[in-house]
């Protein structure tokens, strides 16, 4: 029990943490945030040394599994939470409406996406899963007082709600079919039995459920809204450590216990991988609202990544972990500059309010340019490092029509972050946003920012960690 | 020094780079930013320069090893850093070190708005143009050669003219979508044979015959969009008219050359039999862009539009050159690539002479020039008759061997593509009279001043350059001729090998964990 109990060491820190957060918060109230920010960020600190130390392990009867594919995404959620704790911050500072539940809810929501990454039967899964969605919900309609926050939350909230629904059903069919709810055992099952009927009805569940989370096309219509009424901060937090916790958890629920079937669900997420980088590419083009071009555009990167799942081999993991990096490293640099985009006192979000961004912030504009490049896969910026690999394993797996597709909807895409590029240093400056950025914002986007330009000279140490993390899934 | 020796390649990769970090790093008002910034990318450029002629100095133009050549661990598992040049690539590199400090010299003047942005740009560009002729893996090649649509985008989009907009981005989505497919077969190569090393690949790898087709039409998708070949050739003359001078001269003379060097590094060797195989497509493709850009040229009122399109009748004489694989073909195709690059740059740049001071690019905005401007009209003679390939110029022996090389392949395309030198005697000499000569009627024209003192030092070396390749010819064919003849042998065993043996794979089989 004790092992047990050690082997969840960091899950086990930031749950007190965050009780203790919440305690704290009670009693102090709004006064508390910025030091409740601090510790919620302290906390993770802590959390990231005791994932990387932690050795490989398993817990309760095999439900919770540390390896290395788990500590790989562990530190990444744990950083992306942190930096966006801080962003949320500064966020409601500058808004006016800072309250002390929002690090709480952090909080929570990262030990659901740790507990998550790490689940080993389908039990496990929910628990993390749902901890992670009710937090998020919350936080998406944080701005309470604001029709479009509420009204998002809700949307995330029912839609959310649908899609769980459609995960149990998935899970009692695989349940039924198979007599256990462990990964090892339903492996075994399939194997010994092979795929009937009602395995692969509950097998399209589970994918349609998980697809739901990571909003991928036919699933994906909650996106957009979402991303447009929750505060930006929320937004960098859902397209960063929520997509890396969801992504990584439907590596793991899909090659774990069905790589006997991977002819059943090889197809489905090839097709729900070909959908997503074409709708990614073609709905942002008439996008004016920039956290809108942000749904489709992470619609469509999650799409380049299933093409990763779809090659089920260990160069598709390896690829998809790594873009997960770098899909979450960028996205959090994208969102600090759609955070600093402030007039009058008001956060403004059009793409338009950019205009020649770079003679007013020249150091911003080339960072959110560097980033939107990158985005658009163009090397020598990081992106095209990601893309390569994950296109790399579908080449590999003979998926020559999809990653030509994938290729297509790659050049389409560009496009439209090529236009912000343009509306930044092409067109005549509007207005200059008000405020400065601060040291702390700065550093973030500066980080992005070094990672995304800088990674060419240094490409091999992350690939091969994630090398090493996707190893760790095919043993 | 023989740290310099040994690393000159990445020196001068790298050292346009450090220039521009150091203008980055650089504060101070508009002004002296401006100013520094000019001078730094003076300085570095002509640093630069001085290094490939260098790296030309000591180059042994009596073998086909590739020399200077840097291995570093990159991302590893057959994907490094390896640089190198032979003497298919080595004189692309002094070409563009002699033209970027004309190009910066070029705009000292005519550019006033975000000089610093401007010169880092351009020497963004040179890193990553280096980069290219330089690299020997597949990867590398392909970063620096996607790497740089982003200053070329930005070079066009900020500082181009009226539909700068359009223009650069028709360039940059064409570019894209071609390299995206070469990159599909860069993957497929690299997973087939476990390496991406360029050396490597073309010494060792031979790749089953029907995979060579598909990866040969991948690779062709960027380079003919990048040479630019008929039909995918429309971005061209919109990027070149949008472009400011010396965006339009690098793209003339050093972009277009990398579809040519592509198609010499990796289509002829890697893929010898699919080679042969397209060869006919080629031929008809450079045939109608060699009659019908040239056509074309005919009917333009805008100078740069006019010398856009000849640009691309030229390239099709190199791509003919090229697959007639010869020696003399691919030596004339490699020389009037080179050629072209001094020539359609020259042209741009006196374009760009008269842009500056009458800010119009219309043909009948000018005429009668010769009358106050005589050694403005002597000096856009030597280039005219040059681009029209005038024995005696650097024009005629790139065109001369070419045909030469396709005469001995097929009688009809060097028939047709003799038609194609004709019409250009016709554009070319149509333009010239139409600007330079006449009387000098426009009353704007009336007190239009001969070349600066700035501008004479721009022009002056190309023209000696430009006559200098046509009387003596013979230092680039002591660069060049061993490397193609190696070539040349190199692709003649590897097509016997396919008909041998069409089936079987030699290679190392795929599969990189």
């Amino acid at each position: 029990m004790t092992r047990d109990l050690l082997t969840l060491l960091p899950e086990l820190i930031l749950a007190v943490g965050a009780m203790a957060a919440l305690l704290i918060g009670a009693f102090r109230g709004g006064k508390a945030t910025k030091f409740l920010s601090g510790l919620i960020v302290l906390v993770m600190a802590a959390g990231m040394y005791f994932v990387l130390t932690a050795p490989d392990a398993s817990a309760f009867r095999g439900a919770f599994v540390v390896d290395g594919f788990s500590r790989f995404a562990k530190a990444l959620i744990l950083l992306s939470a942190a930096l966006c704790t801080m962003m949320a911050q500064r966020f409601f500072e500058d808004e006016g409406r800072v309250r002390f539940e929002l690090p709480v809810l952090i909080a929570f929501s990262t030990l659901g996406m740790l507990l998550m990454v790490s689940a080993a039967s389908f039990i496990s899964l929910y628990l993390g899963l749902e901890l992670q969605s009710l937090a998020l919900y919350v936080l998406a309609a944080f701005n309470r007082d604001s029709a479009r926050s509420t009204e998002a939350g809700l949307k995330y909230f029912v839609l959310g709600a649908l899609s769980s629904g459609m995960l149990l059903y998935g899970i009692s069919l695989i349940y039924g079919f198979t007599g256990t709810t462990d990964f090892a055992g339903v492996a075994a099952a399939v194997k010994a039995a092979g795929t009937g009927i009602g395995l692969i009805f509950g097998l399209v569940f589970l994918i349609a459920g998980l697809a739901f989370k990571l909003s991928a096309v036919p699933f994906h219509m909650w996106a957009p809204d979402v991303y447009e009424g929750a505060p930006t901060p929320i937004v960098a937090f859902f397209s960063s450590a929520a997509k890396v916790a969801a992504f990584v958890l439907f590596i793991r629920t899909i090659l774990v216990p069905f790589p006997q079937a991977i002819h059943q669900w090889q197809q489905v997420v090839i097709a729900v991988s070909v959908l997503s980088m074409a709708l990614g590419a073609v709905a942002a083009i008439g996008q004016n609202n920039i956290k809108r071009l942000m749904a489709y555009s992470s619609i469509g990167h999650m799409g380049y990544g299933l093409l990763g799942l779809a090659a089920g081999t260990q160069l598709g993991v390896q690829g998809m972990l790594f873009y997960l990096v770098f899909y979450a490293v960028t996205n959090i640099g994208v969102f600090v500059c759609i955070q600093a985009m402030r007039r009058d006192g008001e956060a403004v979000e059009t793409i338009a309010d950019l205009a020649g961004l770079a003679r007013t912030r020249p150091k911003m504009a080339f960072a959110l340019a560097a980033l939107m490049l990158s985005l658009a896969g163009l090397p020598p910026l990081a992106g095209i490092f990601a893309k390569v690999y994950v296109f790399l394993a579908a080449v590999e797996a003979h998926l020559y029509i999809p990653a030509l597709l994938g290729f297509l909807a790659s050049c389409m895409g560009a496009y439209y972050y090529l236009r912000i590029v343009k509306v930044m240093y092409f067109d005549e400056p509007a207005r200059p946003f008000e405020g400065v950025m601060g040291a702390g914002m700065g550093t973030i986007l500066a980080l992005s920012g070094l990672f995304t330009i800088l990674y060419v000279f240094m490409p091999a140490p992350l690939l091969y960690a994630a090398g090493t993390a996707a190893q760790s899934l095919f043993r | 020094m023989s740290f310099v020796m040994s690393h000159i390649l990445s020196i001068i990769i790298f050292l346009p780079l450090a220039g521009a970090l150091a203008i980055l790093a650089t504060r101070g008002s508009e002004v002296t930013l401006a100013s520094t910034a000019r001078w730094v990318a003076m300085i570095v450029t002509l640093a630069d320069f001085v290094l490939s002629l260098v790296l030309w100095a000591n180059f042994d133009g009596s073998t086909a090893a590739f020399q200077f050549v840097e291995r570093a661990a990159w991302i590893g598992r057959g994907i490094d850093y390896h640089m190198g040049v032979d003497g298919i690539s080595m004189l692309f590199v002094v070409l563009t070190g002699g033209l970027m400090p004309i190009c910066i010299l070029a705009s000292w003047k005519s550019i006033q708005t975000r000089v610093a942005e401007y010169m880092i740009a351009f020497l963004l560009l040179e890193s990553l143009m280096m980069g290219v002729f330089a690299a020997l893996d597949l990867f590398l090649f392909y970063v620096f050669f996607e790497g740089g649509l982003i200053p070329m985008f930005l070079i066009i989009g900020v500082w181009g003219g009226k539909r700068r907009v359009y223009a650069s981005f028709k360039f940059f989505l064409f570019t894209l979508l071609g390299s995206l497919l070469m990159l599909l077969a860069v993957l497929a190569m690299y997973l087939y044979a476990g390496t991406a090393d360029i050396e490597t690949l073309i010494n060792t790898a031979h790749f089953p015959v029907a995979m060579q087709n598909l990866l040969w039409l991948g690779f062709f998708a960027s380079f003919a969009v990048k040479m630019p070949m008929w039909p995918v050739h429309t971005w061209l003359p919109d990027a070149h008219v949008e472009a400011p001078t010396a965006g339009s001269v690098i793209l003339a003379a050093i972009l277009l050359k990398m579809g040519g060097y592509g198609f010499l590094r990796f289509s002829l060797p890697m893929f010898a039999s699919a080679s042969v195989t397209f060869a006919p497509l080629i031929f008809v493709l450079s045939i109608v862009a060699i009659i019908y850009t040239s056509l074309v040229a005919l009917a333009q009122d805008d100078v740069k539009k006019l010398i856009a399109y000849s640009s691309v009748a030229h390239m099709g004489f190199v791509t003919m050159g090229l697959f007639t694989l010869t020696q003399v073909g691919i030596d004339g195709g490699i020389f009037q690539m080179l050629s072209h690059g001094v020539v359609s740059g020259a042209l741009f740049l006196s374009v760009g002479v008269i842009y500056d001071r009458m800010h119009t690019r219309e043909i009948s905005a000018y005429g009668g020039l010769v009358n106050r401007m005589p050694v403005y009209g002597a000096c856009f003679m030597v280039f005219a008759l040059a681009n029209v390939g005038l024995p005696g110029t650097g024009g005629f022996v790139g065109e001369f061997l070419t045909m030469l090389g396709a005469f001995f392949v097929n009688t009809w395309v060097a028939i047709f593509a003799a038609t194609g030198a004709i019409l250009s005697a016709c554009y070319m000499l149509y333009l010239y009279w139409r600007v330079i000569f006449g009387e000098l009627v426009k009353p704007a024209l009336r007190t239009i001043k001969d070349l600066s003192f700035r501008e004479t030092a721009i022009l002056a070396p190309l023209v000696v350059v430009t006559i200098l390749m046509g009387v003596y010819p013979k230092p680039v064919f002591d660069v060049t001729s061993a490397s193609v003849a190696h070539l040349i042998a190199q692709h003649r065993e590897a097509v016997a090998f396919d008909r041998r043996v069409p089936h079987t794979r030699l290679a190392r089989q795929g599969g990189v964990r």
